[in-house]
């Protein structure tokens, strides 16, 4: 295949297109096996992804399933289907698109197992759930292509490698399967396109025009941004304003919960009743998709939304990015941006709004690296062992396997190419027994070996199975809807939250201001807001840490001179800081101590990025423990960790000797909290225990799940070395735990402690205070608070303790 | 011992720390919910593959537990078997050890409506327990008085921290559970909430009892 048919050239003629290069390169290269495509947003790289298919399909003589297309997002894959449509209807294209997706309706998706369409349009979690039918070799016998679209964003997380695995059974049913990857710029395409291929296919990369440099600026208002928070409530009058300029806006928040204060905020100043929507992950289905129409339909001016607006969806003509909050990655900037300005080769608009002093010190340097084209990221590591165990129970459910060629299908996978045979077997293990070294229940294990061929011992369990597909670890989130009135979904809050909830309590939820009533099966029931002002919900989000590369921007700019580049207020901050304490250098730990409100306060400056400076948190106060300085808790920033205890800090030194952390880490590691929360989505993921319970197990109130803590503590106790432990382990190590950045933070600073002892909080350490996600620490301290609270309550309940 | 002492209709208690009740006048030691073989149940009926360790875990606990307060009578206040077959199917080493533990104390078994009746380890299998002012039995029951039970594996937070909790007014008592992996219902479930009058108290379990008064749940009118 190699020039376009007249059909098709016809038809850009009339729309007065011409075919991009690189639309022409993709169809001319459509027999390779696999491709990736590197292209901007709105350079016609979907387009460039579904040409090949529309040109094979477009003589009406094929029948079934001929090309998959899979992206990270439900909206994704709607938003396709409708963009297909037109050259599909314009040219009378013989060719049935339908998508399938979490929202998609039971009766439509058993029709679509019996009669596929020609274009299946679906997401990771989707296709390893159609993978994992029995009937899935007939659906998918005459597949040709397979579109992953976004491939950068899925390979950023497990989805990607879940979506890889099943890739590796597809190629298994359809052997002729040729792969394409759609991705935006991203630091190294070679990786990404390893990732994609069958391995060892070659996976030539195609490289679209990336198009002119984008129009990036900070957004300086006369009004200066407050020293802390997130919210940016001070930019609202101006972000109006943008608005009111522009045709529509997309106003990007790093947290759902600062997405949903700051369109409050907007609403109430907005005396123009211009019309803007909210888009995020946490609101419900229909709200989302009544957003999502009004978008297309070109109703809204703007739309204030989160990472679920990140990707490829065309909105339309939206011709202004507006980023609340420093932007944690260069590249995920870059990426945003290149959502605005859907017309090929002119620049996309962008402007950075800073929430606070330290974020404007953020923005500039991310500006600086953007114009630099300076892209960060680092390598990911080996394919995770967690996902492989799901891929297993799932490879089960659609029938008796054989372990020989399960292992040849999954090395087949870039990612896991690498597996050795006895790794593979540890995780088949743990599908079929728990893979324990007490054997206890072996009659009872979940997958038997028949005649050689592995199969569920019980069938019924592939319900459950389903049910628990996936790799998105959402914590644990419950619903919301409005009290009578048939209950209309409003979408859905952490269950931490909802239990601090008390009747008559308020929060904002999709732009509301609603008032809790009561929890009825597990569901908030709220009803219409009151006068009192909202609490506001505490949606996890996904919260990035700083990359390496911004951090020591920001650094070198700590140690100029003076600040012309920054705003009058945050120089003179930066200033002061300098004059009270001192500014953080690159090559040394910058530890404040200072009282305040009773409790003595550590401050550490390691520039490592939250999760490090988690971590650090976790090991400082688990050697303060040890000294008997009480901790009681600590709150991390992407540049520093602020502890609190009882008793004051005096020598930070001893603190941080790079062995003795070393060595703390790893006896640490065992009992704290970050590795219970990664043991908590490894243990799910893996398939140790349901997120999702059949309907008739679920009882009311009594908890049907068992505590991911009990089972870490337990397998800790009796079974260190299990599978389980050993991947929560490695991967605590490289993502949430993150030592890596501390030990590269102990490498640059070498011992160099600067100890600074103040009266009162500095200038730098005053915004830690506001920071969300503190982290208790259960010790001593905690204990004899509690203690204290206690025999306070039954004093004044007049009760004898 | 970091216990918590309490009366119920006369008779002095303590709380044990671990979430065991100990009577030290009648050197009687009370647990509640052991659920013993809740991994093989679960792998049986739902085929998820725990660690199949809460058995010892819990034994170990137990032990522990008797050898500080040497009781010499104990009492399992129901649901001791996640059910019937997860006693069968006990591991022969933890069979052992729990024959070892009875051995030389009065060991009362109530019916709990996970195992009503357990096997043949011996011991005295009873629907209820009366024991001087108090009635042993494994589901609280309306208009009861001195009773102890169990069952409800109710739990309470309290600074952010939630843990199994006895519950406690002048009537009665319910324990929290003393199994490893089980589960518990928050002292603010409208159930448990209906159980107690006021004054109430929960006493928490954890590095030693911890007595609070019963958070009530605000009512409001539907």
């Amino acid at each position: 295949m190699s020039a376009l048919p007249s059909r098709f050239s016809d038809w850009f003629a009339t729309r007065g297109w011409q075919a991009h290069p690189h639309q022409l390169d993709m169809l001319a290269r459509a027999d390779e096996p696999s491709l990736l495509l590197i292209a901007p947003t709105g350079g016609g790289k979907t387009l460039a992804g579904f040409l090949p298919t529309l040109v094979e399909l477009a003589d009406g003589g094929f029948e079934g399933l001929h090309t998959l297309y899979v992206s990270p997002l439900k909206a994704l894959a709607a938003d396709i289907r409708r963009n297909l449509l037109t050259p599909i209807t314009e040219m009378d294209l013989p060719i049935r698109v339908e998508d399938r997706t979490g929202d998609t309706s039971s009766a439509r998706k058993k029709r679509q197992r019996g009669d596929p369409p020609h274009i299946l349009l679906t997401t990771p979690e989707s296709l390893a759930l159609l993978v994992s039918y029995e009937d899935s070799p007939r659906i998918f016998a005459n597949l040709q292509r397979v579109v992953v679209d976004e491939i950068h964003a899925l390979s950023e997380s497990k989805r990607g490698d879940q979506l890889m695995l099943a890739l590796s059974r597809l190629q298994a049913l359809a052997p002729n399967l040729r792969r394409v990857g759609l991705s935006a710029t991203v630091e190294n395409p070679a990786a990404l396109a390893a990732e994609l291929a069958r391995h060892p296919d070659p996976c030539p990369i195609l490289h679209a025009d990336p198009g002119p440099d984008p129009d990036i600026s900070m957004l300086v208002t006369d009004e200066k941004p407050p020293w802390a928070g997130g919210g940016a409530k001070y930019a609202i009058p101006a972000v109006l304003e943008q608005v009111r300029r522009h045709k529509t806006t997309l106003i990007f928040h790093n947290t759902r919960a600062q997405a949903e204060i700051f369109f409050h905020n907007l609403w109430l100043a907005n005396d123009d009743d211009l019309p803007i929507g909210i888009h995020h992950g946490s609101l419900s289905r229909e709200q989302r998709q009544k957003v999502e129409a009004a978008m297309v339909a070109g109703a809204l001016r703007a739309v204030v939304c989160t990472g679920t607006l990140d990707l490829g969806i065309d909105w339309g003509d939206v011709d202004l990015i507006i980023q609340i909050g420093a932007p944690k990655n260069v590249k995920r900037l870059i990426q945003r941006i290149g959502r605005a300005n859907h017309r090929y080769n002119a620049p996309s608009k962008a402007i950075l709004v800073p929430a606070n002093r330290f974020e404007i010190v953020e923005c500039v340097a991310a500006l600086e690296a953007a114009r630099e084209r300076d892209l960060d990221g680092d390598p990911k590591g080996p394919g995770p062992r967690d996902v492989l165990c799901q891929h297993i129970l799932i490879r089960a459910c659609a029938g008796p396997f054989l372990a020989d060629d399960l292992y040849q299908e999954v090395k087949s996978a870039g990612a896991y190419a690498a597996l050795s045979r006895a790794a593979f077997d540890d995780c088949l293990a743990f599908c079929a027994t728990g893979g324990y070294a007490l054997r206890a229940y072996d009659r009872w294990q979940r997958l038997k070996q028949t005649d050689g061929a592995w199969h569920l011992r019980d069938p019924r369990a592939a319900l459950r199975i389903r049910m628990n597909i996936g790799t998105i670890q959402d914590t644990d989130r419950v619903k919301v809807r409005w009290r009578g009135r048939g209950g209309a979904p409003l979408g859905e809050v952490e269950e931490g939250f909802a239990a601090t909830l008390t009747p008559g309590d308020t929060f904002l939820i999709g732009g509301q201001v609603v008032r809790y009533d009561r929890m009825r099966e597990m569901i908030v029931e709220v009803s219409r807001r009151t006068d009192k002002e909202p609490r506001i919900a505490t949606f996890m989000g996904t919260k990035f840490a700083t990359s390496t590369q911004l951090s020591q921007r920001i650094l070198r700019m700590f140690q100029q001179e003076s600040w012309p580049e920054l705003p009058g207020h945050t120089a003179e901050w930066l200033a002061l800081q300098r004059e009270v304490s001192k500014l953080p250098e690159a090559d040394r730990i910058l530890v404040e101590t200072f009282p305040d409100a009773g409790r003595h306060h550590v401050c550490a400056y390691g520039f490592a990025g939250r999760n490090a400076q988690q971590t650090l948190g976790l090991l400082l106060t688990q050697r303060m423990e040890v000294q008997g300085l009480h901790p009681l808790g600590f709150v991390a920033t992407d540049y520093a960790t602020l502890i609190w205890g009882l008793d004051p800090v005096t020598d930070p030194e001893p603190l941080f000797t790079p062995d003795s952390l070393r060595d703390d880490f790893e006896t640490w590691l065992g009992g704290n909290a970050v590795m219970k929360r990664t043991f908590r989505n490894v243990a799910t993921i893996a398939g140790l225990i349901e997120r999702n319970l059949p309907q008739a197990t679920r009882k009311s109130g009594r908890q049907a799940t068992f505590s991911s803590d009990i089972l870490y503590e337990t397998l800790m106790k009796y079974e260190p070395d299990h599978l389980l432990l050993r991947i929560t382990r490695e991967e605590a190590l490289r993502g949430l735990v993150d030592f890596g950045r501390i030990e590269e933070m102990l490498t640059r600073t070498a011992g160099r402690i600067d100890h600074v002892a103040l009266e009162r909080v500095t200038p730098l350490a005053a915004p830690m205070f506001l920071e969300m996600g503190r982290v208790p620490v259960a010790a001593s301290g905690a204990q004899r608070l509690m203690e204290e609270e206690a025999s306070r309550l039954m004093a004044l309940a007049g009760l004898e303790a | 011992m970091n216990a918590h002492a309490f009366r119920l209709a006369g008779a002095e208690l303590l709380a044990l720390p671990s979430g065991g009740l100990f009577w030290p006048q009648e050197g009687l030691l009370c647990v509640s919910d052991l659920h013993l073989g809740k991994s093989e149940r679960v792998a049986r009926r739902r085929g998820l593959m725990l660690p199949p360790y809460e058995t010892r875990a819990t034994l170990a606990r137990l032990e522990a537990d008797i050898a500080a307060t040497r009781a010499g009578r104990i009492v399992c206040l129901g649901d001791s078997f996640d059910d019937l077959a997860a006693g069968a199917a006990l591991d022969e080493g933890d069979a052992q050890w729990l024959t070892r533990l009875m051995a030389g104390r009065d060991w009362t078994w109530i019916e709990g409506n996970h195992d009503p009746g357990p096997l043949s380890l011996g011991g005295t299998h009873l629907a209820e327990a009366r024991v001087g002012p108090l009635t042993f039995r494994h589901t609280a029951s309306t208009g009861a008085q001195g009773e102890v039970s169990g069952h409800y594996h109710p739990k309470c937070s309290l600074a952010g921290q939630s843990r199994p909790a006895f519950l406690c007014d002048a009537r009665r008592l319910i324990l929290p559970a003393y199994g490893a992996y089980t589960g518990g219902l928050r002292c603010t479930d409208a159930v448990l909430q209906a159980l107690f009058d006021d004054p109430a108290i929960a006493i928490l379990t954890g590095p030693r009892a911890l007595p609070v008064p019963l958070p009530r749940a605000t009512r409001r009118s539907a």
